[in-house]
């Protein structure tokens, strides 16, 4: 059981017009086997909080917390972030050329257990989540997203999200750009995986399409940096009917 | 990564479209061919830095090696036993004149051969075929010296040579590589110089029919080193495989120009340059000039420079040129393309648990894994990805 404790979160980002406030006091707790689904509209500054979890270094957290089981995240590195628990599938993975998918997953896993996975179960892993996301297996041997398509992109963090198996996943627009049949095969994938390992999961969206085929938990929508209104499922549902604008209207 | 790409498919290129892509200004006007070689020092004005071939030089470091008088340090050779049917002999400063290829084509050079106190000739008899590579280091004690070096390869005979600079010296050389009828040469030159040494080299290589070369260079340590690498393509079913690895750290400038001449009918050229550069003052530098003369029909040609910049500040100038004389070829193109590895790479990779030491590695070992297995000598293979990774060790041990 673990538990992502963020209090009263403030990140600031520098513009060519000077500092800029984006999250303006976020408060968020997920625990192990929970999905939270984050919804908001564009610029609302539901990545800025992805980005800030995982510690990329265009956001300066200006004040709050961020916790996972008591251990204080934001001192850590962003590579001992994911060793701690932390995965972030991002939005538009990077490419990195001239490392294959197999050498890249091999090296991810071995710094986050700390030590090289057996090399038969790793292998009979890999190839079992690639067929389970319907990923050709000459994946493997491409490099990291490099011409990859929308979808297999994505399919391909959700692939690092079941092999990795950390405790606390934040998938950002993993359901943008995806047609109906990719959006089912990553949903599914996203489902198995917090099945078997119980991960805690922090989905953001902008639709709430993607809700039909994972069901959240809490719905808290994001609203000028922070959340404006949260409840269950219902809430996402009164969404789709009535959109964003109410909150907008009052913001 | 962020990429600038140039590639061209010269493919069905006619005479009239021969044409450059140079980074500066201006392509040479007259043709390649028609830069003066001499064994005489005048031919050769003291090169200030404005010249074609010495815009991107380090001229005042290298200035030691344009000056015409003799100096008192030597490299100390060693070398195995030599198998049958391999020689190595001193010739005479007159001698050596007559057994190169080609006369210098550059002022240091012509020092170097005018100064080497004679040649050394690395002689393979026709029909040997050695196993073994043959394997020379050359260690500076960090005096000047200037060499002339002759490797001949007779006829039908097929050899790996690989030459290994080590320790420091302020070093000119001028090598004379002459590969006979259907014979084949896989020669590799290591520059693992400490990080004093100052090295400027003229390789002049010239095929005979059928002959077959490969030619490796690494250049790994110095803090200049300056390689001028010509293959001439003189005998029909020549052909010549050129490829180059380069990795420089903050304080090195490493310069690699080559020149592939066809100058007869079906003979091919492949060129594959890859460098790294890390560090505020890495600074690399590498020019590919081919020309396919009139006479050159069926000429196949490709060369490629790829760069990654793992750091800010780094700069790799990248200029091939290709020169067409005849549109009766083959095939004829060039790729040249410098990428960064950005923030946005090092974060993905670090959001998987990678370190930010193994991140580079994943990347560097990826960007040199193909080319290192091109170079055709086990032994020199083996060492040399680790003789990268210490590389980049040092770039961490920079940073801190």
């Amino acid at each position: 059981m673990s538990t992502l404790v963020i209090t009263d979160l403030h990140v600031s980002v520098e513009t060519p017009e000077g500092t800029k406030e984006i999250l303006r006091g976020v408060d968020l707790t997920i625990d192990s086997g929970h999905v939270h689904a984050i919804m908001g509209p564009n610029g609302s500054g539901k990545s800025t909080l992805a980005y800030s979890i995982a510690g990329h270094p265009k956001y300066t957290i200006t004040s709050g917390t961020v916790t996972l089981d008591g251990e204080d995240v934001l001192e850590m590195s962003v590579d001992e972030r994911a060793k701690a628990g932390i995965f972030l599938a991002m939005q538009y993975p990077v490419e990195v050329p001239g490392v294959s998918v197999s050498n890249f997953l091999r090296t991810a896993k071995t710094a986050i257990d700390g030590e090289a996975p057996k090399l038969r179960t790793w292998v009979k892993d890999v190839k079992s989540s690639m067929a389970d996301l319907r990923m050709d297996p000459a994946f493997a041997e491409r490099n990291v997203n490099e011409g990859f398509s929308g979808g297999e992109k994505k399919r391909h963090e959700i692939l690092q999200m079941e092999l990795l198996e950390p405790k606390i996943a934040i998938l950002d627009e993993t359901d943008s750009g995806l047609d109906v049949d990719a959006l089912r095969i990553v949903s599914e994938g996203v489902n198995r995986v917090k099945d078997k390992t119980n991960v805690g999961v922090l989905l953001i969206t902008h639709y709430t399409r993607i809700l039909n085929y994972i069901t959240p938990d809490f719905v808290h929508v994001f609203v000028d940096g922070r959340v404006a209104e949260q409840g269950g499922p219902e809430l996402a549902e009164r969404l789709e009917a009535e959109g964003y604008d109410r909150y907008l209207t009052k913001a | 990564m962020t990429t600038t790409d140039l590639t061209t498919d010269h493919s069905r290129a006619t005479a009239d479209e021969a044409h450059s892509h140079g980074l500066a200004s201006t392509p040479p006007n007259a043709s390649r061919a028609d830069r003066p070689k001499s064994f005489e020092l005048d031919v050769f004005p003291v090169p200030s830095g404005r010249e074609e071939q010495w815009r991107f030089s380090a001229v005042r470091d290298l200035a030691p090696l344009f000056v015409d008088q003799p100096v008192d340090g030597s490299l100390a050779w060693s070398i195995d036993a030599l198998p049958a049917g391999v020689r190595l002999t001193e010739v005479s400063v007159a001698d050596a004149r007559e057994r190169s290829v080609s006369e210098p084509g550059d002022r240091a050079s012509a020092i170097a051969a005018a100064h080497s106190g004679g040649a050394r000739a690395l002689t393979v008899a026709p029909g040997s075929v050695i196993d073994k590579p043959i394997t020379i280091t050359m260690h500076g004690d960090g005096s000047e010296a200037r060499g002339h070096l002759l490797v001949e390869v007779g006829a039908n005979a097929e050899v790996s040579v690989v030459i290994e600079r080590t320790g420091s010296a302020t070093y000119s050389e001028f090598i004379s590589v002459d590969v006979g009828q259907n014979a084949g040469l896989n020669l590799v030159l290591l520059q693992t110089w400490e990080d004093d040494a100052v090295h400027s080299g003229e390789v002049h290589a010239k095929l005979s029919r059928d002959a077959r070369l490969r030619g490796s260079v690494v250049t790994l340590g110095g803090k200049v080193v300056r390689l001028n690498t010509t293959a001439s393509l003189a005998g029909e079913g020549s052909s010549v495989d050129l490829f180059g690895l380069y990795f420089a750290d903050s304080g090195q400038h490493q310069e690699h120009q080559l020149f592939v001449d066809h100058m007869v009918p079906n003979c091919r050229s492949r060129v594959t340059y890859k460098g790294a550069l890390a560090g505020a003052s890495a600074r690399t530098v590498w020019i590919g000039d081919v020309l396919i003369r009139k006479e050159a029909e069926g000429t196949d040609t490709y060369e490629l420079n790829r760069n990654l910049v793992l750091t800010d500040g780094a700069r790799a100038d990248s200029v091939p040129n290709l020169e067409i004389e005849t549109g009766l070829i083959d095939g004829a193109g060039h790729a040249s393309a410098t990428g960064r590895f950005d923030e946005e790479q090092m974060f993905y990779l670090r959001s998987r648990g990678i370190s930010e030491s193994e991140a580079r590695k994943l990347v560097v070992r990826g960007f040199f894994a193909d080319l290192i297995q091109e170079i055709g000598v086990p032994e020199v293979e083996k060492g040399l990805m680790n003789a990268i990774e210490l590389e980049l060790d040092m770039v961490e041990a920079d940073d801190e």
